[in-house]
Protein backbone atom coordinates (compact mmCIF):
# COMPACT_ATOMS: atom_id res chain seq x y z
CA UNK A 1 0.00 0.00 0.00
CA UNK A 2 1.17 3.46 -0.80
CA UNK A 3 0.33 6.63 1.12
CA UNK A 4 -0.79 8.49 -2.00
CA UNK A 5 -3.78 6.23 -2.72
CA UNK A 6 -5.39 7.16 0.59
CA UNK A 7 -4.71 10.88 0.47
CA UNK A 8 -5.92 11.11 -3.14
CA UNK A 9 -9.24 9.56 -2.10
CA UNK A 10 -9.26 12.03 0.81
CA UNK A 11 -8.67 14.94 -1.57
CA UNK A 12 -11.44 13.73 -3.88
CA UNK A 13 -13.90 13.40 -0.99
CA UNK A 14 -12.97 16.87 0.24
CA UNK A 15 -13.49 18.41 -3.22
CA UNK A 16 -16.88 16.70 -3.57
CA UNK A 17 -17.85 17.95 -0.12
CA UNK A 18 -16.90 21.48 -1.16
CA UNK A 19 -19.01 21.11 -4.32
CA UNK A 20 -21.94 20.00 -2.18
CA UNK A 21 -21.59 22.86 0.28
CA UNK A 22 -21.63 25.39 -2.57
CA UNK A 23 -24.42 23.90 -4.69
CA UNK A 24 -26.88 22.54 -2.12
CA UNK A 25 -29.76 24.73 -1.00
CA UNK A 26 -31.25 22.45 1.64
CA UNK A 27 -29.58 23.05 5.02
CA UNK A 28 -29.59 19.34 5.99
CA UNK A 29 -27.74 18.43 2.80
CA UNK A 30 -25.17 21.19 3.40
CA UNK A 31 -24.46 19.59 6.78
CA UNK A 32 -24.15 16.19 5.04
CA UNK A 33 -21.57 17.69 2.66
CA UNK A 34 -19.63 19.09 5.61
CA UNK A 35 -19.61 15.55 7.04
CA UNK A 36 -18.03 14.35 3.79
CA UNK A 37 -15.25 16.93 4.17
CA UNK A 38 -14.65 15.85 7.78
CA UNK A 39 -14.49 12.21 6.66
CA UNK A 40 -11.84 13.20 4.11
CA UNK A 41 -9.79 14.84 6.86
CA UNK A 42 -10.14 11.68 8.97
CA UNK A 43 -8.76 9.53 6.15
CA UNK A 44 -5.71 11.79 5.94
CA UNK A 45 -5.25 11.70 9.72
CA UNK A 46 -5.27 7.91 9.93
CA UNK A 47 -3.21 7.42 6.74
CA UNK A 48 -0.46 9.76 7.92
CA UNK A 49 -0.56 8.20 11.37
CA UNK A 50 0.27 4.89 9.69
CA UNK A 51 2.80 6.40 7.29
CA UNK A 52 4.77 8.23 10.00
CA UNK A 53 4.69 5.18 12.32
CA UNK A 54 3.71 7.36 15.26
CA UNK A 55 4.16 5.50 18.55
CA UNK A 56 1.46 7.66 20.23
CA UNK A 57 -0.99 7.18 17.33
CA UNK A 58 -1.84 10.88 17.45
CA UNK A 59 -3.52 10.69 14.05
CA UNK A 60 -6.01 8.07 15.17
CA UNK A 61 -6.67 9.92 18.44
CA UNK A 62 -7.30 13.13 16.52
CA UNK A 63 -9.61 11.26 14.16
CA UNK A 64 -11.62 10.21 17.23
CA UNK A 65 -11.73 13.84 18.42
CA UNK A 66 -12.88 14.98 14.97
CA UNK A 67 -15.64 12.36 15.04
CA UNK A 68 -16.81 13.60 18.46
CA UNK A 69 -16.76 17.23 17.34
CA UNK A 70 -18.60 16.33 14.13
CA UNK A 71 -21.31 14.68 16.23
CA UNK A 72 -21.58 17.85 18.32
CA UNK A 73 -21.70 19.96 15.16
CA UNK A 74 -24.52 17.90 13.68
CA UNK A 75 -26.48 18.05 16.95
CA UNK A 76 -26.27 21.84 17.07
CA UNK A 77 -26.80 22.13 13.30
CA UNK A 78 -30.01 20.11 13.28
CA UNK A 79 -31.28 22.11 16.28
CA UNK A 80 -30.62 25.38 14.45
CA UNK A 81 -32.26 24.07 11.26
CA UNK A 82 -35.29 23.01 13.33
CA UNK A 83 -35.50 26.50 14.86
CA UNK A 84 -35.21 28.13 11.43
CA UNK A 85 -37.89 25.80 10.09
CA UNK A 86 -40.23 26.80 12.94
CA UNK A 87 -39.78 30.46 12.18
CA UNK A 88 -39.66 30.38 8.37
CA UNK A 89 -41.42 27.11 7.42
CA UNK A 90 -38.47 26.24 5.17
CA UNK A 91 -35.05 24.61 5.39
CA UNK A 92 -33.88 26.40 2.24
CA UNK A 93 -30.86 28.57 3.03
CA UNK A 94 -31.64 30.91 0.12
CA UNK A 95 -34.80 32.05 1.88
CA UNK A 96 -32.91 33.19 4.96
CA UNK A 97 -32.61 36.75 3.73
CA UNK A 98 -33.89 38.63 6.80
CA UNK A 99 -30.56 40.42 7.21
CA UNK A 100 -30.32 41.43 3.56
CA UNK A 101 -30.50 45.20 3.17
CA UNK B 1 12.24 8.56 13.95
CA UNK B 2 13.21 7.51 10.46
CA UNK B 3 10.83 7.32 7.56
CA UNK B 4 11.98 4.86 4.97
CA UNK B 5 11.78 6.22 1.46
CA UNK B 6 10.76 3.02 -0.23
CA UNK B 7 8.96 3.45 -3.52
CA UNK B 8 6.89 1.12 -5.63
CA UNK B 9 6.38 0.97 -9.37
CA UNK B 10 2.97 1.14 -10.99
CA UNK B 11 2.89 -2.50 -12.10
CA UNK B 12 4.07 -3.70 -8.69
CA UNK B 13 1.23 -1.76 -7.13
CA UNK B 14 -1.36 -3.81 -8.98
CA UNK B 15 0.32 -7.05 -7.97
CA UNK B 16 -0.56 -6.53 -4.30
CA UNK B 17 -3.91 -8.06 -3.31
CA UNK B 18 -4.58 -5.38 -0.69
CA UNK B 19 -4.59 -2.73 -3.41
CA UNK B 20 -7.36 -4.51 -5.31
CA UNK B 21 -9.32 -4.52 -2.07
CA UNK B 22 -8.55 -0.83 -1.81
CA UNK B 23 -9.96 -0.17 -5.28
CA UNK B 24 -13.07 -2.19 -4.40
CA UNK B 25 -13.51 0.08 -1.35
CA UNK B 26 -12.53 3.39 -2.93
CA UNK B 27 -14.85 3.24 -5.95
CA UNK B 28 -18.10 2.81 -3.96
CA UNK B 29 -16.86 5.44 -1.51
CA UNK B 30 -16.35 8.02 -4.24
CA UNK B 31 -19.59 7.04 -5.97
CA UNK B 32 -21.49 7.41 -2.69
CA UNK B 33 -19.91 10.80 -2.07
CA UNK B 34 -20.74 11.90 -5.61
CA UNK B 35 -24.39 10.88 -5.31
CA UNK B 36 -24.57 12.51 -1.86
CA UNK B 37 -23.81 15.90 -3.34
CA UNK B 38 -25.76 15.48 -6.60
CA UNK B 39 -28.84 13.34 -5.88
CA UNK B 40 -32.21 15.04 -6.37
CA UNK B 41 -33.84 12.86 -3.74
CA UNK B 42 -33.02 14.08 -0.24
CA UNK B 43 -33.46 10.71 1.50
CA UNK B 44 -31.32 8.98 -1.10
CA UNK B 45 -28.64 11.64 -0.74
CA UNK B 46 -28.40 10.94 2.99
CA UNK B 47 -28.45 7.16 2.44
CA UNK B 48 -25.61 7.49 -0.09
CA UNK B 49 -23.74 9.27 2.70
CA UNK B 50 -23.91 5.92 4.53
CA UNK B 51 -22.09 4.31 1.58
CA UNK B 52 -19.39 6.99 1.58
CA UNK B 53 -18.87 6.84 5.34
CA UNK B 54 -18.93 3.03 5.32
CA UNK B 55 -16.17 3.18 2.71
CA UNK B 56 -14.06 5.43 4.93
CA UNK B 57 -14.64 3.02 7.83
CA UNK B 58 -13.43 0.15 5.64
CA UNK B 59 -10.33 2.19 4.75
CA UNK B 60 -9.62 2.69 8.45
CA UNK B 61 -9.84 -1.08 8.90
CA UNK B 62 -7.39 -1.50 5.99
CA UNK B 63 -5.02 0.89 7.73
CA UNK B 64 -5.20 -1.19 10.91
CA UNK B 65 -7.17 1.45 12.80
CA UNK B 66 -9.97 -0.88 13.89
CA UNK B 67 -11.15 1.24 16.81
CA UNK B 68 -11.51 4.38 14.70
CA UNK B 69 -13.21 2.37 11.96
CA UNK B 70 -15.85 0.89 14.23
CA UNK B 71 -16.32 4.26 15.92
CA UNK B 72 -17.15 5.71 12.50
CA UNK B 73 -19.67 2.93 11.95
CA UNK B 74 -21.30 3.45 15.35
CA UNK B 75 -21.22 7.24 15.55
CA UNK B 76 -21.65 8.29 11.92
CA UNK B 77 -23.77 5.54 10.42
CA UNK B 78 -25.54 4.73 13.68
CA UNK B 79 -26.20 8.19 15.04
CA UNK B 80 -25.36 11.06 12.70
CA UNK B 81 -27.20 9.69 9.66
CA UNK B 82 -30.26 9.00 11.84
CA UNK B 83 -30.06 12.61 13.03
CA UNK B 84 -30.03 13.73 9.39
CA UNK B 85 -33.08 11.62 8.63
CA UNK B 86 -34.86 13.06 11.68
CA UNK B 87 -33.93 16.54 10.46
CA UNK B 88 -35.38 15.76 7.03
CA UNK B 89 -38.61 14.46 8.55
CA UNK B 90 -38.99 17.39 10.94
CA UNK B 91 -38.43 19.98 8.23
CA UNK B 92 -40.94 18.10 6.02
CA UNK B 93 -38.73 18.13 2.99
CA UNK B 94 -40.41 16.64 -0.09
CA UNK B 95 -39.51 12.96 -0.07
CA UNK B 96 -39.59 12.36 -3.83
CA UNK B 97 -37.32 13.80 -6.50
CA UNK B 98 -36.99 17.55 -6.03
CA UNK B 99 -34.99 19.94 -8.16
CA UNK B 100 -35.12 22.58 -5.44
CA UNK B 101 -32.43 20.81 -3.39
CA UNK B 102 -29.57 22.28 -5.39
CA UNK B 103 -28.80 25.56 -7.10
CA UNK B 104 -29.26 25.90 -10.84
CA UNK B 105 -26.54 25.47 -13.43
CA UNK B 106 -25.18 29.00 -13.06
CA UNK B 107 -23.97 28.04 -9.58
CA UNK B 108 -23.15 24.40 -10.36
CA UNK B 109 -20.69 25.12 -13.17
CA UNK B 110 -18.41 27.47 -11.18
CA UNK B 111 -18.69 25.16 -8.16
CA UNK B 112 -17.67 22.14 -10.26
CA UNK B 113 -14.82 24.15 -11.74
CA UNK B 114 -13.65 25.21 -8.28
CA UNK B 115 -13.83 21.64 -6.95
CA UNK B 116 -11.96 20.20 -9.93
CA UNK B 117 -9.26 22.89 -9.67
CA UNK B 118 -8.94 22.32 -5.93
CA UNK B 119 -8.64 18.57 -6.46
CA UNK B 120 -6.12 19.10 -9.26
CA UNK B 121 -3.94 21.38 -7.14
CA UNK B 122 -4.07 19.02 -4.15
CA UNK B 123 -3.44 15.90 -6.25
CA UNK B 124 -0.50 17.48 -8.08
CA UNK B 125 1.08 18.72 -4.88
CA UNK B 126 0.54 15.44 -3.04
CA UNK B 127 1.83 13.25 -5.88
CA UNK B 128 4.82 15.57 -6.19
CA UNK B 129 5.48 15.30 -2.45
CA UNK B 130 4.81 11.62 -1.79
CA UNK B 131 5.02 9.93 -5.18
CA UNK B 132 4.86 6.17 -4.72
CA UNK B 133 6.13 5.93 -1.17
CA UNK B 134 5.03 2.82 0.65
CA UNK B 135 3.30 2.50 3.98
CA UNK B 136 5.61 0.17 5.90
CA UNK B 137 4.15 -3.17 7.00
CA UNK B 138 2.45 -2.60 10.33
CA UNK B 139 0.74 -4.27 13.23
CA UNK B 140 -2.93 -3.24 13.57
CA UNK B 141 -3.49 -0.90 16.50
CA UNK B 142 -5.32 -2.86 19.18
CA UNK B 143 -8.15 -1.29 21.14
CA UNK B 144 -6.26 -1.70 24.43
CA UNK B 145 -3.33 0.19 22.92
CA UNK B 146 -5.69 3.00 21.87
CA UNK B 147 -7.22 3.01 25.37
CA UNK B 148 -3.81 3.30 27.01
CA UNK B 149 -2.91 6.29 24.83
CA UNK B 150 -6.34 7.93 25.06
CA UNK B 151 -6.50 7.70 28.86
CA UNK B 152 -2.78 8.32 29.33
CA UNK B 153 -1.19 10.98 27.22
CA UNK B 154 -4.44 12.41 25.81
CA UNK B 155 -6.69 12.24 28.88
CA UNK B 156 -7.06 16.03 29.28
CA UNK B 157 -8.05 16.68 25.64
CA UNK B 158 -10.38 13.69 25.92
CA UNK B 159 -12.16 15.23 28.92
CA UNK B 160 -12.32 18.60 27.17
CA UNK B 161 -13.93 16.97 24.12
CA UNK B 162 -16.41 15.27 26.44
CA UNK B 163 -17.42 18.62 27.90
CA UNK B 164 -17.67 20.19 24.45
CA UNK B 165 -19.98 17.37 23.36
CA UNK B 166 -22.08 17.71 26.52
CA UNK B 167 -22.33 21.49 26.15
CA UNK B 168 -23.19 21.19 22.46
CA UNK B 169 -25.96 18.66 23.07
CA UNK B 170 -27.42 20.63 26.00
CA UNK B 171 -27.22 23.73 23.80
CA UNK B 172 -28.95 21.85 21.00
CA UNK B 173 -31.79 20.89 23.33
CA UNK B 174 -32.02 24.49 24.58
CA UNK B 175 -32.22 25.84 21.02
CA UNK B 176 -34.71 23.30 19.70
CA UNK B 177 -36.98 23.21 22.77
CA UNK B 178 -40.48 24.58 22.29
CA UNK B 179 -41.44 27.28 24.76
CA UNK B 180 -44.19 25.99 27.02
CA UNK B 181 -46.87 28.66 26.80
CA UNK B 182 -46.25 29.22 23.13
CA UNK B 183 -44.64 32.50 24.14
CA UNK B 184 -43.11 34.28 21.17
CA UNK B 185 -39.75 35.83 21.91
Amino acid sequence: MTIIQFIIVGAALFSMGLYGVITRKNAVLILASVELMLAAVNINMVAFDRYLQDQLHSGQIFALFIIALAAAEVGIGIAIILMIYRNRQSADVDELNLMKG
Amino acid sequence: MTILLQSVSFSDWFREVANWAFILIALPTLFGAWRTVTSNNIVRAVLYLVVALGGTAAMFLMLGAAFVGWTVVLVYIGAVVILFLIGIMITRAPLGADTQLSHSTDVKVPAALLSVVLFGVMATALIDAFGARMIEPFEPTSTSEMANILFGRFVVPFEVVSFVLLAALVGGIAIARKDDEGGEQ
